[in-house]
């Protein structure tokens, strides 16, 4: 139990995450009969991105046909495995043993066939079984309240867009909780500005690849509101590791009020017009939108409301002012391969600079 | 016994007379396979070092979160390497080896079929490694001196595009691969020939050591499934250099066609890298068993159903691409279809222990952890080929701990068996049945440490190919025991490279049959003369060796 005290990912968690938001890191309650999941469940293979800890539907339809398919295969496991180790124990040679050879036997077709047709009927309700799951999954109705998100993935890096809300914003995706009774899922339209990606929150759904000219779409439904964490699954370049997704489920009034935030025209702050200053003076809106600004660049993450984030370069690390400043410093000093270049700025600009970002709320 | 002192020679030695440089004029020139086939072994085995001080590096790296051990570019160069070394010049060239080696010898022949393409094939092929290698040196050309290739062992579009891998460390892969493949077909071919033309008297197709059989379906499989990566590398250097846009996508080219295009080769590939595997294994269970290998015909016919459905099932790799359910479907079928005759070889070789004589010596313990290695990763490949399963282990450390299992736990302890049982054929020399024990034991252990547990990070969420990782993830633990068994593996390598350099020199005099076998190559001198059979042999069963030892019950009353 020592070993896994450190473990426990809500410790680790960035400060920033409100309390309400953590219920749905907590293991799976013991409900579940089978040993597997009770095991699953314990400290020690406590995880934020457990695969066996579901909390929405398509993770959940998952779940079940892997308890399925685990059961299948460790049953064939412990008959196969037990017969090897019958016949090498029974039939090892001992030192008393005579130099004859053992009788010699080539095959039996009825022995043959037996072991044909029985792997084949497994095979068959494993397919069938399989197959449900695929279509439930992928062909499953589309609700009329379901939400509209477009993903698009960049290196290193998410792009969140709502088209009917008007809505960007980058590498934290809000959505609401929904209720089985009343179903709000959202639909993820997934599209690559440059390589392959991968978005994969192991507890909300399996991964879906996010590729260029290729429209992939998926969806969500998560019953609880919490944080969920997963990252890019495919390989898309030197900061692979740190193009990580944290999905905020909300509830309703939580959701209605994030997005009248997000809606709202960017803080104009006259406190940090310096700061302001510096920013529209440098290379910063090449890449960057803030809405109602001259700020136009689409090659970075959107800032207009960048402080209303609880993390920066792609959840690598929380937003906190001594963060930000590094991070506009040098993007290496956490994602060495970013690429947003160093931006060479010297003191007294950089720190007027973050106050002017850390003042997008 | 202990009488005997004179060193054994490998195959030449002794018509080598005129000191250093005549045998290496020797060795360079030669045309005999059984030389090649050393030669393929031992550039194989330096290739294993230099790839396995490469995952070495790697685990140091992911032993714990958030490490600084290497820097990410060097990382994803190193995983680029390793993946391609381990697949193109250790895999393919030893088992190629094995085969070169040992196909004329149990068929009856005195060489293949084209003993220069023979050559050919490894020279060239023995070319690509040191090429892929080079790019260490030049992989930049103008942008600088080194890297090398950075764009993983699949070679994923858009990445492998100028825009994204500018320089030329992705053309010394391209190209290392194209002219590999080059030399994996020439040898294919030549083993195809060399088994349909070249049999002695009496060797019908019924009476082919399996081994032969295997070789014959693996080579076959190659023709397959290698036109279609050369293509594609051909199609991309046009992408790269004449202005191409095959999977060019910010031109409107398809990253959805290099996956099938790799794939198409890449999931053969598994078979063409195992299928060697279980011949070594029909060779080797039934004569540490004392018994015939159980349904030799349902092995033949399992080995070439296994050669069809590889064949249709490489979609598996692309379940989270978006293909649809219609086609996820009919992929989960085709993958879970080819259980079917790979169970049927695992209950055959059960059938042939049971009721067996079961000497425990070093090829056979290698041979007995590889059966339940092999139904191990069976299942997890089962687990995998349910789609909706996929699309949560797909590129996560479930799968990375899959395919070693398949070519560590599998492929490279029957490698090892196949060294312990062959070493005496081609050395004239006995491997030391202590380390050799010791060897076992230690890469055992440090095979399930980093195996086994490397199951658990995948299910707990972590993908492949990053550099590190989060500390909340829950993965530390677990990285940190794949690690440690990582460097034990490193160990007992370094222990059987000592036996084969030790015994080499010292090893017990092996005799023409040390393991009292039954196919023809133990009826000749170890090592066999340069010309194999001093007069064309004639065989009357499956088991030439045991009908001479047991003219009162030969085989030829049961087959």
């Amino acid at each position: 139990m020592s070993l896994s005290m450190n473990l426990d990912p809500v410790q680790n968690l960035p400060a920033a995450v409100p309390p309400s938001h953590m219920q749905a890191l907590h293991p799976p309650a013991l409900s579940h009969a089978a040993f597997l999941p009770a095991l699953l469940a314990t400290k020690i293979f406590q995880s934020p991105t457990n695969i066996f800890a579901p909390e929405a539907t398509p993770a959940q339809s998952i779940f079940g046909l892997s308890l399925f398919v685990l059961a299948i295969c460790g049953s064939v496991f412990l008959v196969v495995a037990g017969l090897l180790l019958y016949a090498i124990i029974r039939f090892r040679h001992r030192p008393h043993d005579s130099d004859r050879e053992p009788p010699q036997i080539y095959g039996s077709n009825q022995v043959e066939l037996s072991w044909t047709v029985i792997p084949v009927i497994i095979i068959v309700v494993l397919f069938l079984t399989t197959t449900r799951v695929i279509f439930l999954t992928e062909h499953a109705p589309r609700p009329k309240d379901a939400l509209d998100v477009t993903v698009i993935g960049h290196q290193f890096w998410w792009e969140f867009r709502y088209p009917k809300l008007g809505i960007v914003t980058a590498n934290e995706l809000h959505v609401p909780v929904s209720d089985p009774a009343h179903p709000t899922p959202t639909y993820l339209t997934m599209e690559s500005a440059d390589t392959d990606h991968s978005f994969w929150v192991p507890s909300l759904a399996g991964k879906m690849d996010v590729l260029p000219n290729k429209v992939n779409i998926m969806w969500i439904d998560p019953e609880k509101p919490g944080i969920y964490l997963g990252q890019c699954a495919q390989y898309c370049g030197v900061e692979h590791a740190k193009m990580l997704i944290r999905v905020y489920a909300d509830t309703p009034a939580q959701f209605a009020a994030w997005v009248a935030h997000q809606r709202s025209p960017a803080v104009i702050d006259p406190a940090v017009a310096e700061g302001r200053q510096v920013f529209f003076h440098n290379a910063c809106i090449d890449c960057h939108t803030i809405q109602g600004t001259a700020a136009h660049g689409i090659f970075g993450p959107d800032l207009t409301h960048l402080a209303s984030r609880d993390t920066i370069a792609s959840g690598s690390v929380p937003l906190t002012p001594n963060n930000l400043r590094l991070f506009v410093d040098n993007p290496a000093n956490f994602k060495p391969g970013a690429l947003m270049p160093p931006m060479h700025l010297n003191d007294h600009d950089l720190n007027a600079v973050t106050k002017y970002l850390l003042s997008l709320r | 016994m202990a009488t005997q002192t004179s060193a054994p020679a490998l195959p030449g030695q002794a018509s080598a007379p005129g000191g250093f440089f005549a045998l290496v004029t020797e060795w360079v020139t030669t045309v005999d396979h059984k030389k090649i086939g050393i030669m393929y072994i031992v550039y194989a085995l330096l290739f294993l070092v230099v790839a396995g001080v490469e995952a070495l590096l790697m685990r140091i790296q992911l032993a714990v979160p958030n490490n600084h051990f290497v820097a990410p570019e060097t990382f994803n160069r190193l995983f680029t390497m390793h993946g391609t070394t381990m697949v193109f010049f250790v895999g393919m060239p030893i088992l190629f080896g094995f085969g070169n080696y040992l196909v004329p010898l149990m068929i009856g022949a005195r060489d293949m079929a084209f003993p220069r393409l023979n050559a050919f094939s490894f020279w060239i092929s023995a070319f690509a490694g040191f090429l892929l290698y080079f790019s260490y040196f030049a992989g930049s050309g103008l942008y600088g001196a080194g890297t090398a290739p950075d764009v993983g062992w699949f070679a994923y579009a858009p990445l492998t595009a100028r825009v994204f891998s500018p320089g030329h460390s992705t053309d010394y892969w391209t190209l290392s691969i194209l002219l590999s493949g080059i030399g994996s077909l020439g040898t294919s071919l030549n083993i195809v020939a060399t088994t349909l033309c070249m049999r002695c008297k009496g060797m019908k197709l019924s009476r082919l050591p399996l081994l032969v059989w295997l070789y014959l379906v693996t080579s076959c499989i190659a023709f397959v499934a290698i036109s279609p990566l050369t293509a594609a590398q051909i199609m991309l250097l046009i992408d790269r250099y004449l202005g191409g846009h095959f999977f060019d996508t910010q031109a409107g080219g398809s990253a959805v066609l290099w996956m099938h295009f790799f794939w198409i080769f890449g999931h053969p590939e598994v078979y063409i890298l195992v299928l060697p595997a279980f011949a070594f294994a029909n060779e080797i269970i039934p004569v540490f068993s004392r018994k015939a290998i159980f349904g030799y015909p349902a092995m033949v016919a399992a080995t070439v159903a296994i050669g069809f459905i590889s064949l249709g099932v490489w979609a598996h790799h692309m379940f989270t691409v978006g293909l649809g359910p219609g086609a996820n479907a009919f992929f989960t079928f085709s993958t879970m279809v080819i259980a079917v005759p790979t169970g049927i070889k695992i209950f055959n070789w059960l059938a042939t222990l049971w009721g067996g004589n079961i000497h425990f010596a070093t090829p056979m313990l290698f041979a007995i952890a590889f059966l339940f290695q092999f139904l191990i990763a069976g299942l997890t490949g089962i687990m995998l080929s349910a789609s909706p399963f996929d699309w949560q282990l797909g590129n996560s450390y479930f799968v990375v701990a899959h395919f070693h299992y398949v070519l560590v736990g599998a492929i490279l302890f029957m490698i090892f068996s196949a060294f312990y049982y062959w070493y005496p054929k081609m050395t004239g020399r006995m491997l030391s049945e202590k380390l050799g024990k010791w060897h076992f034991w230690l890469f055992l252990i440090g095979f399930h440490l980093t195996f086994d547990f490397m199951h658990i990070p995948g299910l707990l969420g972590m993908p492949r190919r990053i550099y590190t990782y989060e500390a909340d993830r829950g993965w530390a633990i677990w990285n940190l025991i794949v690690s440690s068994g990582a460097f034990l593996q490193a160990i007992a390598t370094l222990l059987f490279v000592y036996n084969l350099v030790r015994s080499y020199f010292k090893g017990d005099i092996a005799g023409p049959d040390p393991w009292d076998a039954w196919t023809l190559e133990w009826s000749v001198t170890s090592p066999p003369p340069s010309y194999n059979f001093a007069t064309e042999p004639t065989v009357e069963s499956r088991r030439p060796l045991w009908d001479l030892k047991h003219p009162e019950d030969p085989d030829t009353n049961y087959e």
